[in-house]
């Protein structure tokens, strides 16, 4: 069907060895971690761990050199200009905490806009409100159309002369809608505002090139693309990151220090105050060669057929509804079973070994939009085959026949 | 693990789908809402005391089937209960259902402990305890914050730790 085999791919997944039968659908959650990943870091600790950007000792240059080198292969892995465009924090909810803290005070003032929409995770609602509520900036929150899509023509309404920036998921974690972020981007700037894409689940999915997309601020988790935790990346246009202020101040992030005055280093090193997650650096290199090795279309082609296998068999099911997602759905299969709420099905699929994530997807505006207050949602990754969809739809079989007695 | 099916056992899928005093009272004296911001689950517990003693209790709200038991068990056992027979079956029955030491309950009590029985299952879960026992935090938010003096239409909210 596609070029990858997930049961080959599977061996390389040591949860699966230790956990036999597990069918693991919540990837969009966290993915687990390929046997290089988990092996590369220990091996790092081993043989060329010390202090970055410090020591002038080979060992410390050696750790300094396997740091950068994890921001030259992200630079390529989503076609940044220059290495320097590339600042590691923690996760995408720490890259646009940072945006809304730097980026924020300093191009925004009270009465300015920002436009996001409906389908966004929390992480990318709830750091403009505490932007809001210290500055005085307004929210416009742009619907979804009932297909589940987002509504290009009130987005291009919503952005208006005060709007400074829009900020938009690239794929919804809750649904699995894809977003037209190159279009939206040309949009934004026709109309002189910046973009943010979070692009958590994106990065794990499809081929992602942030210069084609034109877009000012890119974000993701190394967690969610097979990486180690701890790790995740803001990408940022070279001029507009030099333009924004720092945002934690301490060592690394520095040129001089006296107590009158400092001067700040150039991005990315202005926005990596302290010790940064090194392993998790290192990590990050071993996930993109690991997705790199699949190759990246090939990953996004096994997505997009496993998805179509499951939109068809979760729709050919009675009783079970799936979420709406727009025109085009990568990855996420959000359902709802007519009479089992999602917690009790989640527990029933659990005793099936399904794991599946039940809830509110941290994306409750959208929840209350959809007028549900949880789904069940089953998420793919490199890993799964069709023989997990089956597993599924037996798993809820059995839910809505228990609860039929 | 457990077999689930000891969990959703028939009586607590009866519950979950026929709930008993699911409505609200005309004339509560205390009332409370209860919401596990996890799941979004809610229940409102209403209560009328006469004195200490319980003389009507009943619940809305949505939830899970085990939510939806554990209120509705809960509604049926309490009527006619005192307020420290109340205090002491929550503790037990949280005991239970989290699967640590309870305090010893009297023999009267046990023919309704033993009505809880099922809902111990979910020691197994532990993401589900919080469903089990929402409602009855709920009960006690109730009794303890929840009074409502005449023509008063707020109330106490309680949240699952």
């Amino acid at each position: 069907m596609t070029n990858l085999d997930p049961r080959v791919i599977r061996r390389e997944f040591p949860i699966f060895e230790n956990n036999p039968g597990l069918v693991f659908l919540d990837t969009a959650a966290s993915a687990q971690k390929p046997r290089s990943v988990i092996d590369g870091i220990a091996q790092f600790y081993r043989t060329d761990y010390a202090n970055v950007h410090r020591g002038v000792y080979r060992l410390s240059a050696r750790s300094t050199e396997l740091y950068e080198e994890a921001r030259e292969r992200t630079r390529r892995f989503i076609n940044a200009e220059d290495a320097s465009e590339i600042i590691f924090v923690r996760g995408a909810t720490e890259a646009i905490n940072l945006v809304s803290n730097t980026f924020g005070p300093a191009f925004l003032k009270a009465g300015d806009e920002v436009v996001l929409t409906e389908l966004e995770h929390h992480s990318n609602i709830v750091p403009w409100q505490l932007l809001r509520d210290r500055i005085g900036i307004k929210i416009v929150p742009v619907p979804i159309e009932a297909t589940g899509g987002l509504d290009m023509g009130a987005l291009e309404q919503a952005i208006g002369p005060k709007t400074k920036l829009v900020a938009v998921t690239h794929l919804a974690n809750a649904t699995g809608a894809l977003l037209p972020v190159a279009a939206i981007a040309r949009l934004s700037h026709e109309r002189g505002a910046k973009l943010l894409v979070d692009g958590c689940q994106a990065i794990p999915r499809m081929p992602v090139d942030v210069r084609a997309i034109d877009c000012d601020f890119y974000a993701f988790s190394g967690h969610k693309m097979y990486g180690p935790t701890g790790i995740g990346v803001l990408y940022g246009k070279r001029d507009l990151l030099n333009a924004m202020p720092p945002w934690q101040g301490g060592g690394d992030m520095i040129m001089s220090v006296t107590f009158e005055e400092t001067l700040y280093q150039k991005t990315p090193h202005r926005f990596e105050a302290g010790t940064p997650d090194i392993s998790g650096a290192v990590g990050l290199t071993a996930a993109i060669d690991f997705m790199e090795g699949l190759g990246r279309e090939a990953i996004l082609d096994h997505e997009e057929a496993l998805t179509g296998y499951g939109v068809d068999k979760l729709s050919a099911m009675p009783g079970v509804n799936l979420v709406v997602a727009g025109q085009r759905r990568l990855g996420v299969l959000s359902f709802d079973v007519e009479g089992v709420h999602p917690h009790d099905l989640a527990t029933i699929l659990d005793s099936h070994q399904v794991a599946v994530r039940a809830g509110h997807h941290c994306a409750q505006p959208l929840m209350d939009k959809l007028n549900l207050a949880a789904t069940a949602r089953a998420s793919l990754g490199v890993y799964n085959d069709e023989s997990d969809i089956d597993a599924l739809v037996a798993a809820i079989k059995d839910a809505q026949e228990m609860f039929q007695r | 693990m457990m077999d689930l099916r000891e969990l959703y056992q028939d009586i607590l899928l009866d519950h979950g789908k026929h709930p008993r005093n699911k409505h609200a009272l005309e004339h509560p004296s205390h009332f409370a809402h209860g919401h596990n911001p996890l799941c979004g689950d809610k229940v409102t517990i209403y209560l009328k005391l006469e004195g200490d003693r319980v003389e009507d209790v009943s619940f809305e709200g949505r939830g899970c089937a085990i939510s939806t038991a554990a209120a509705s068990l809960m509604t049926e056992i309490l009527k006619g209960k005192t307020l420290a027979e109340a205090d002491l079956m929550f503790k037990a029955f949280h005991a239970m259902a989290t699967g640590t030491d309870g305090p010893e309950t009297p023999p009267e009590l046990e023919d309704d402990m033993e009505r809880l029985e099922p809902l111990a299952g979910v020691k197994a879960y532990p993401a589900r305890v919080k469903c089990a026992t929402l409602p009855w935090h709920a009960f006690e938010a109730a009794v303890k914050t929840g009074a409502l003096k005449s023509g008063e239409a707020s109330a106490a909210t309680v949240k699952t730790e």
